[in-house]
Order: structure tokens, then C-alpha cells, then sequence
């Protein structure tokens, strides 16, 4: 893959005051492709999303590390050059679009003033730009639903509105931050499907934040594991979802019912994701993980791991042979060879 | 939406008839003899009788409420001084004090507070939500404390001592002079007469819109949707003016509707302390000569206005907020 990524984050650290929600993370994403990014909530998948739009409040937010977007770094980009960029190369899609629209203005008027910011057309012309977009997302009756307000949509069709709008100005680069956690599971695979279609249509590169791994088997070309801030396990998803490395990405697979087998055997991740304020020593998954004693002496409570592994496939753990590990102990809960890629 | 209207006129016609129920009840049953207040000091027995004859105030109550609504919807006659005064509808009675009929005394005195409220509402909407949402973009600054603190002052000092002050060192030296001329004659001139009224009224009142102004706009700043514009790449000052401005109205407006009987009473302060001959001057008249038919159309007509007043707010509800549906 000779592709120059179009999105390329390297070794972001974002920080709340004394909180620190990602930390050394890096990733790329060339055109045309889709990273998934998973982990359980609060692990900083949103922290991270944040950074690469620009968005966090400077005046709460330390950011370091590099983010690129196209080749013009982000990370202490000058405020009116940001705004250049939101909305038109880049943009996103927000897990709620109940709360993520504008409840007091029509659909219409939120997707054209979305393509007025970066196109200096006439209000009659950016609305029937906005009738378009929202008929290619698939809304029905497109040019009568432009005076409806939000209120006025399913749950479906407002997350469409909201894709709508992130699509207005054709984006090189898409960011969806779950974009299907607050749908109906119904409408969850319809949602999926608008975004894969797209992506293909358009050849951008797609960012999606999940916690479903199912939702990464369906649309992602690379997954990228996120635990307590920082990435534990990389690569395409064939892989990952294939042979993973990682005992916390072995915990997701077990706990996902459409992957386990049988209900039964369904072994949800013990504990709890760490207190960003007190992170744990060592590796930060010690705590939950099944296989320190595996490694010896106190070495996952004492020394992080570090990012490892060959090409694009990287792992953070300190275990010697974790493919065995994974073939032998994983492997028959989840059901035989690669049946849980579905 | 039109039958709630229809629905909602037709409640606020009956608030307003049971005002002018209870205010005629109140004033039937007042220890003052009205006939007396009307016929002044040194008056004979047999002059009072023939007053009270005239007026019907020794009818039975509800034949003179008859009476009174009959003359505000289609006119009556009075006999005044042994000279029958036709008085047309909407009749709210004839002041013997003054000799003339109430609703000719009101329609002078009504385009002045309508004006001054008007007037201050406009300031004290502006300079409140302004300063509200000015401060709340910049919260926690030195900007925002100085507009709080400011807010608190200005809210903690008794509103008769600043109209006080102001009319007797602003206006007629800084501010022109305070009088009423009708709009109709000479706009300018009627809002520069009304500027020191409308600047104390509105400014004082206006410290609390800029309390509640700022905290509905923390509030709407800090939802979601403010992020989502942001990420459309609009400017700052689009956002937090046109996306979380908009959505921090509603709740002023809240605000608004509750405090026009609040505006009114300020009104009536401000007119007497500037001298102007408003609805405020003529019932503060009318109460201490006891000119009984003034007091009641005062009444009925102030009713009147906060009746409307809010039904114009309800309605302004659905105007500002789309989600409000009006069954
Ligand atoms: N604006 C903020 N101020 C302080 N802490 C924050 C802020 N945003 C997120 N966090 C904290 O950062 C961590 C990561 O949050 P987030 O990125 O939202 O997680 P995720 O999207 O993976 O669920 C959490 O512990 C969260 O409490
Ligand atoms: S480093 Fe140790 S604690 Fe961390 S995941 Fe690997 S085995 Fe578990
Ligand atoms: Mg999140």
C-alpha cells in the first residue's frame, strides 16, 4: 500500500488538567479506506476524534503530538484556518443527532448554512444543494423535509440529516463517532451501510468510533484497539479480528454475543476501565487481564508495554507468544477457525 | 393553531370580566361613599341623594355591574351637572371630578405607558440578553465578573432611587428633558422626551435578563449542537450569536412574560416621578380623590394589557421554539 495517508495522527497526547484521555496515539488513513477505532467508553476515542477536527476548548485542552489532515498540521493550527477546514475537508458525525442538532432550526437551513461556511453561493442555490445531499443519504421527499425541524424525524433519518450535513461539502476525510450508538438496532446496519456506500462513492477516508465489533467487521479496512487513552493493538481487520494479540481485545471478542457461540460461554470483560486520574502502573489492562502471571514476575504491573510488532500490525503486551495463547485458549470459545469474522 | 387562539381570547376575555367583576364587587363594597367623594366637602344631604340617584349607586350590585358592562360594550348616558353626556362604547364611565368620560381620560393617558413600557422592554431585552451573552462567552473572565457584578448592583438598588436620581440629574442635563409628545405629531421628539424613562426603567430591569440571559447561554453553549456547528466551520461569533443565542431566548422570554406586570408598575413609578401624564398618574389621581369610574376602567384596562401581553407571549412560544405544539 503506497497510499499517502490523507489523515495521519502521530503520537497524540491529549490532556484535561491532570487528566490525560489519549495518550501517544498514532494511526493513518489513506483515501478510500476505514480505520474502525473500538474500546469501552471512556478509553478516549472521542478525546482523539476531538483533537483531529480541532475542536477540543483550547483553553481546558492540552494537546501535543502531530495531526495532519490532508498534509496541514492541526494541532495548533491558527483558529481561522481551522474553521476553513471543519466542515469542508474534514468532518463529523456526532453519536447523538437528538442532541447534535439544532432543535431550533429547519434541517434545511442547518445543512445550507453548513455549505454557505465554505461556499460563497446564494441561500436559494445552498438549498437546493441541501435538498440534493439529503436525498443522496436516502431521506425520502427530500425538498418537502427541508423546513422540518429535527424533532420531526426518526432517530434513523435524523442521523442521516446529521450525515447529510457532514457530507454537504464532500469531505476528504469523514469522522463518525458512533454514529449508530444511539439508534435502533434496527436502523443501525442502514446507517453502516450509508457510510460504507459513501465512502466508496467518494473516496474519502473514514474514521468510525465504535465499541461494537461487529460494526468493524461489516465497514473497516483497519481497526485500531483502544484502551485507558492509548492504542493496544493495530492493524487491518482481517487480522485483528482474525488472530488478535491482545488479551483486552480477546475480552471484547468474548463479550460480543453475535461472536461467541453460545450465550453460555459469553465472558464479559471483568472490572472496570481505570480512572483517568489514577491510571494503573505498568500496563493499564493489568488489573482485568488473565495472564500476567503468563509473563513472570511483576513485569505487566511494573514496565508498559510497548507498541510493537511487523508493518501495520502492532501489538502492546508483554506476552511471548500470544498467537498461541489466542489459538489455544480463545479460540474454542468463540467457535472454530475464522467463523467469529463474520 | 387557530382555535387555540380563539380558545385562549375566549379565556382571556373571561379573566377580564371577572376582573372588572371583582373590581366592581371591591369598590361596591368600600367603606367611601362615592357619592360623597364626588360631591367634595360642604355638600348637602339632598345633593348626595340626587347623586346617588343619578349614578344608580343605589340599585342593587348587579344591576349596576349590568349597567356598567352594558355601557362598555354599547355606550350609556350620564347625566352630568343636569346636562345628559352620551357616552359611547367602550364606556368605562364618566369621571364627575374631572368632567369628563373615563375612556376619553384613558385613551390620553394610554399611548404614554404604553410607550414607556414598550420603550424600556426594548432596552432592557437588548442591553440584558446582550450583556447576558457577551458575558457568558467570555465566563469566568474579567469581563464577565464585571458584567455580574455590575448586574447585582444594579439589581440590588431600590428602582425609585435610581429614577430618582436619574430624573433629577440626567434628565434635562445629560438626557433630554422628560415629556410626552404623541408619536403621530413628532416620532423624534417622542423618543427623546421618553429616553430618560426608557434608559432608567430598561437599563434597571435589565440586570436581570443579563443574569438569566447568561445562564441560559452557559447552558446552550454547552450542548451538543454547539460542537456541531463549530465542526461545520462556522465562525465564532455565528455560533455563539446565532446557535446559542437562538436557543437561550426561549427561556428570556419566559422571563419576559412573567415580568410585564412587573414593567407595568415600573411604568407607573416612572411617570410619576418624571412627571409624565400616563396611566400610572391618573390612577395615583384617581386614588386619592377616590374618582371611583377612574380607578375601575384603570383597572380593567391594566387587566386588559396583561391578558393580551400574555397571550402574546404563549403565542411567541411557538414562534420560538418549533417544538411547542398548541392544542
Ligand atoms: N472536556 C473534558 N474535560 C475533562 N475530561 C474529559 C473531557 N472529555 C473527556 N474527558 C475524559 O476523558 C476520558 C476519555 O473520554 P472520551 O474520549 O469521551 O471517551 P470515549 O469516547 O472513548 O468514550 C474520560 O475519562 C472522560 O471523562
Ligand atoms: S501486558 Fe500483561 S497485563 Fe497487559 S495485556 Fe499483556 S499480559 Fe495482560
Ligand atoms: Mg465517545
Amino acid at each position: 500500500m503506497t497510499t499517502t495517508p490523507y489523515l495521519a495522527v502521530r503520537d497524540l497526547t491529549v490532556a484535561f488538567g491532570d487528566v490525560r484521555a489519549v495518550s501517544d496515539l498514532s494511526y493513518a488513513v489513506p483515501l478510500g479506506r476505514t480505520l474502525a477505532i473500538v474500546g469501552e467508553s471512556g478509553s478516549g476515542k472521542s478525546a482523539a476524534a476531538l483533537a483531529v477536527m480541532g475542536l477540543h476548548d483550547p483553553a481546558t485542552t492540552r494537546i501535543t503530538g502531530s495531526v495532519t489532515v490532508g498534509g496541514a498540521e492541526v494541532v495548533g493550527m491558527a483558529p481561522a484556518e481551522l474553521r476553513a477546514l471543519r466542515g469542508s475537508r474534514a468532518a463529523m458525525v456526532f453519536q447523538d443527532p437528538q442532541s447534535a442538532l439544532h432543535p431550533y432550526f429547519t434541517v434545511g437551513a442547518q445543512i445550507a448554512e453548513a455549505y454557505r461556511a465554505h461556499n460563497a453561493v446564494s441561500r436559494r442555490a445552498a438549498r437546493a444543494h441541501a435538498a440534493d445531499v439529503l436525498g443522496r443519504v436516502g431521506i425520502p421527499a427530500a425538498r418537502r423535509r427541508l423546513d422540518d425541524y429535527p424533532h420531526q424525524f426518526s432517530g434513523g433519518m435524523r442521523q442521516r440529516v446529521m450525515i447529510a450535513m457532514a457530507l454537504v461539502n464532500d469531505p476528504k476525510l469523514l469522522i463518525a463517532d458512533e454514529p449508530t450508538t444511539a439508534l435502533d438496532v434496527t436502523v443501525q446496519a442502514q446507517i453502516l451501510d450509508l457510510i460504507a456506500d459513501l465512502r466508496r462513492e467518494f473516496g474519502s477516508a473514514v474514521v468510525v468510533i465504535t465499541h461494537d465489533l461487529g460494526v468493524v467487521a461489516e465497514i473497516a479496512d483497519d481497526v485500531l484497539v483502544m484502551y485507558a487513552g492509548r492504542c493496544v493493538e493495530r492493524g487491518p481487520t482481517r487480522t485483528v479480528l482474525g488472530a488478535p494479540a491482545h488479551p483486552y481485545t480477546w475480552g471484547l471478542l468474548e463479550s460480543i454475543p453475535v461472536v461467541a457461540e453460545k450465550p453460555a460461554r459469553l465472558r464479559p470483560i471483568p472490572g472496570s476501565p481505570p480512572n483517568p486520574r489514577t491510571p494503573p502502573t505498568g500496563c493499564a489492562f493489568h488489573p482485568r487481564c488473565r495472564y500476567p502471571e503468563r509473563v513472570g514476575d511483576t513485569a505487566c504491573r511494573d514496565r508498559m508495554p510497548e507498541l510493537t510488532g511487523d508493518g501495520d500490525r502492532l501489538s502492546r503486551c508483554h506476552l511471548p507468544r500470544p498467537d498461541q495463547v489466542f489459538r489455544a485458549e480463545v479460540l474454542p470459545l468463540l467457535g472454530t477457525g475464522d467463523q467469529h469474522v463474520r | 393553531m387557530l382555535l387555540y387562539v380563539l380558545r385562549r381570547l375566549a379565556s382571556a376575555v373571561s379573566v377580564v370580566v371577572a376582573t372588572m367583576f371583582a373590581g366592581f364587587g371591591l369598590f361596591f363594597l368600600a367603606p367611601t361613599d362615592a357619592a360623597g367623594a364626588i360631591c367634595g366637602n360642604n355638600c348637602s344631604a339632598e345633593r348626595i341623594a340626587h347623586i346617588r340617584a343619578s349614578l344608580g349607586l343605589d340599585e342593587p350590585f348587579l344591576s349596576q355591574f349590568g349597567a356598567y358592562l352594558t355601557g362598555v360594550l354599547v355606550g350609556r348616558t350620564y347625566e352630568a351637572g343636569g346636562v345628559v353626556v352620551e357616552c359611547s362604547a367602550p364606556c368605562l364611565g364618566f369621571s364627575y371630578q374631572l368632567n369628563q368620560p373615563v375612556t376619553a381620560l384613558i385613551a390620553d393617558a394610554l399611548p404614554v405607558t404604553v410607550s414607556i413600557v414598550a420603550g424600556a422592554a426594548t432596552v432592557s431585552l437588548t442591553v440584558g440578553v446582550l450583556t447576558g451573552a457577551f458575558a457568558a462567552r467570555r465566563r469566568g473572565r474579567v469581563a464577565d465578573r464585571v458584567a455580574v457584578a455590575a448586574a447585582l448592583g444594579l439589581g440590588s438598588v431600590p428602582f425609585f432611587v435610581v429614577a430618582l436620581i436619574s430624573a433629577l440629574y440626567l434628565a434635562g442635563t445629560v438626557l433630554p428633558r422628560a415629556e410626552h409628545i404623541p408619536i403621530s405629531e413628532d416620532p423624534l421628539g417622542w423618543a427623546a422626551g421618553l429616553l430618560a424613562p426608557w434608559l432608567t426603567l430598561g437599563v434597571v430591569s435589565a440586570a436581570a435578563y443579563t443574569r438569566h440571559a447568561r445562564a441560559a447561554m452557559i447552558e446552550s453553549l454547552g450542548e451538543d449542537y454547539i460542537r456541531t456547528a463549530r465542526a461545520k466551520g462556522l465562525s465564532e461569533r455565528r455560533v455563539v450569536y446565532r446557535h446559542g443565542l437562538r436557543a437561550a431566548i426561549t427561556p428570556v422570554a419566559t422571563l419576559f412574560g412573567m415580568d410585564v406586570a412587573f414593567q407595568l408598575t415600573g411604568a407607573l413609578f416612572t411617570e410619576a416621578i418624571f412627571g409624565l401624564p400616563g396611566l400610572g398618574v391618573l390612577t395615583l389621581r384617581a386614588f386619592a380623590v377616590f374618582d371611583l369610574p377612574v380607578l375601575m376602567g384603570a383597572v380593567l384596562v391594566g387587566a386588559t394589557i396583561l391578558v393580551v401581553m400574555n397571550l402574546v407571549v404563549d403565542i411567541a412560544y411557538t414562534v420560538l421554539d418549533p417544538r411547542v405544539r398548541l392544542t
